[in-house]
């Protein structure tokens, strides 16, 4: 486990673990730095296999003499020696409805034929693994999620869109992600879904965070409007 | 209750404070003054606490009138006949026209009081990607009218309050910005980084809240192995695929896959912040240790001028 300066006011840390155990090494990780915050500290932010620890260092100056990275990194280093992995909660599962296709699916047709398949068949078979999330961040509550079965991967668009309607489901390499915001955007859209996840008076504003499982379920177009918009509530303005 | 009132918004005006630092682990960027310096400059100069909302105005400055006799400081990019080391006196319904700037790319508004919006996320900041935060989520516009705050007791003093005129970086055209080179540095090669160390970048007009585009000598890595997404702080340079280098700002993402030459200090964000379009910039490196050090010393220099305007009553 390597602690390297991220600028001054971050640092880094990495995880030695195969990919499929990382998420909850890292949630381990951030358990035990939160539990005994050291004062200057700000957030905790992973993403993948490492971990960025953003401080203050006027702040952790003030409190402790030296170096603020070193004093950081001392911290970081006892606090995550200190991690349990069991102490990283069990991971939650999302079943999260989507309609596949149609207007909400404009690429689906291309990446269906270029996978040789049926747009039935590539759907059912994206519907029909679990996934999980790697990494929350492109916007507020973005997740990439991986376990995409790889014959469903699609290269991100050369031309990204100007823009990509919130709750759509994505497809970009290897991953498969959901705008959490209408922004510009170039991967592959399949489908979408009536579920926020995003919101800023929530608490916690985002949905999702690494390690949870997510699992879609397909539903029909028509059900859109009248579905749930999840545990984050309704978006007050219209997902446009 | 005091009200500022938007007569030309400007090219583009939001509200913002020091940002929202502890909410990046779920996407969302600190965001908040590109030029923070100008802006707790600003909020002290008119009674303030150093992160009360205030206004970001970018290449091209409102017309903004109070319902009230105002104190307002002007801090940043160069405006002519706004004075940068003191507040002035606003009378109520006179317009004050902040327009073009003779250097520098952004200009910071703080009125006594501050500017008061609900708070999102723990900030006044306004973030637009997500249409939230400051004003409504988004740049102002004409007829806009945002309420103030009751200013502090203290702002009888005004009168008496500056800043030194060398208290705080100067913006031209050209800016040297110090680096701490990061854990990628390495793998760009001698030649890469001697390209880098020694280009004059010219800034892109495609800059913006999220990075500051330049235009210069292309570089890449000699290693080119492919990198997963990891967390970025505000002031990474990023190298993208065509070479050409961005420096993150404010509203960029929290997470990125790019390789990254390392990342300009705090200390020198603000003169990053304050480059127009045709700007040039060049980089040095800095340790890490020197990078603190100026960073404390810069603390230093607000706690002196915080007891030093607090004595400055007559």
């Amino acid at each position: 486990m390597t602690i390297v300066p991220l600028g001054d006011s971050a640092v880094l840390a990495r995880v030695v673990a195969p990919p499929e155990e990382a998420a909850r090494v890292l949630r381990s990780w951030i358990h035990a730095l939160d539990a005994q915050r050291l004062p200057g500290v700000l957030d905790l932010v992973p993403s993948y296999a490492t971990l960025a620890i953003f401080y203050d260092p006027a702040y952790v100056a003030r409190e402790r003499p030296g170096s603020p990275f070193e004093t950081v990194r001392h911290w970081a280093e006892e606090r995550i020696r200190a991690a349990v992995r069991s102490d990283a909660q069990e991971p939650r599962t999302f079943m999260i409805p989507v309609c596949y296709g149609g207007e909400f699916g404009p690429d689906l047709p291309e990446l269906a034929q270029r996978a040789g398949l049926a747009e039935d068949e590539f759907t059912a078979r994206h519907a029909g693994v679990d996934y999980e999330v790697r990494a929350v961040g492109f916007t507020p509550g973005f997740p990439y999620l991986a376990g995409l079965p790889p014959e469903l991967g699609a290269p991100r668009r050369a031309t990204p869109r100007v823009s990509v309607p919130a709750g759509s489901v994505a497809i970009g390499g290897a991953q498969s992600g959901i705008y959490s915001l209408t922004t510009p955007g170039g991967w592959n859209v399949i489908g979408r879904t009536p579920w926020r996840l995003f919101a800023p008076e929530a608490h916690p504003p985002a949905l999702l965070r690494i390690g949870d499982r997510v699992r879609f379920q397909p539903m029909p177009a028509e059900a859109f409007a009248s579905l749930e918009a999840g545990p984050l509530g309704r978006n007050p303005e219209p997902l446009a | 209750m005091n009200v500022l009132r938007v007569h030309h918004p400007g090219l583009l005006t939001t509200v913002q404070d020091l940002g929202r630092p502890f909410v990046r682990r779920y996407g969302v960027p600190t965001g908040g003054a590109m030029d923070k310096f100008a802006l707790r400059v600003a909020n002290l100069l008119v009674g303030n606490d150093e992160g009360a909302a205030g206004l970001e105005c970018a290449l091209l400055g409102p017309d903004i009138s109070f319902a009230q006799d105002t104190w307002v400081a002007v801090t940043g990019a160069l405006v002519p006949g706004a004075p940068r080391v003191r507040p002035k006196k606003i009378p109520a319904g006179e317009v004050l026209s902040i327009r073009s700037f003779l250097a520098g790319c952004r200009v910071y508004v703080a009125v006594a009081g501050g500017i008061m919006v609900p708070p999102v996320l723990g900030s006044g900041s306004t973030y637009t990607r997500g249409r939230f935060g400051g004003f409504k989520g988004r740049t102002l516009r004409a007829r806009d009218e945002l309420p103030l705050g009751p200013a502090m007791a203290n702002v009888k003093d005004a009168e008496h309050w500056y800043i030194d005129e060398d208290f705080g970086p100067h913006y031209s055209g050209h800016a040297d910005a110090r680096f701490v080179p990061g854990p990628q540095w390495g793998s760009f090669g001698e030649h890469a980084q001697a390209r880098f160390l020694n280009t004059t970048y010219r800034v892109s007009p495609q800059s913006d809240r999220m990075g500051v585009r330049l235009h210069g000598a292309a570089i890449e890595r000699s290693d080119k192995t492919e990198l997963t997404s990891e967390p970025v702080a505000e002031g990474a340079i990023q190298v993208p695929p065509d070479g050409q280098s961005i420096v993150l700002a404010a509203d960029c993402q929290t997470i990125g896959g790019y390789p990254q030459v390392g990342h300009v200090i705090t200390v020198d964000l603000p003169v990053i912040a304050q480059l127009r379009p045709g700007d040039t910039v060049r980089f040095r490196e800095c340790t890490l240790d020197d990078a603190h050090g100026l960073l404390l010393r810069r603390e230093a220099a607000f706690a002196k001028l915080r007891a030093g305007l607090a004595t400055k009553t007559k």
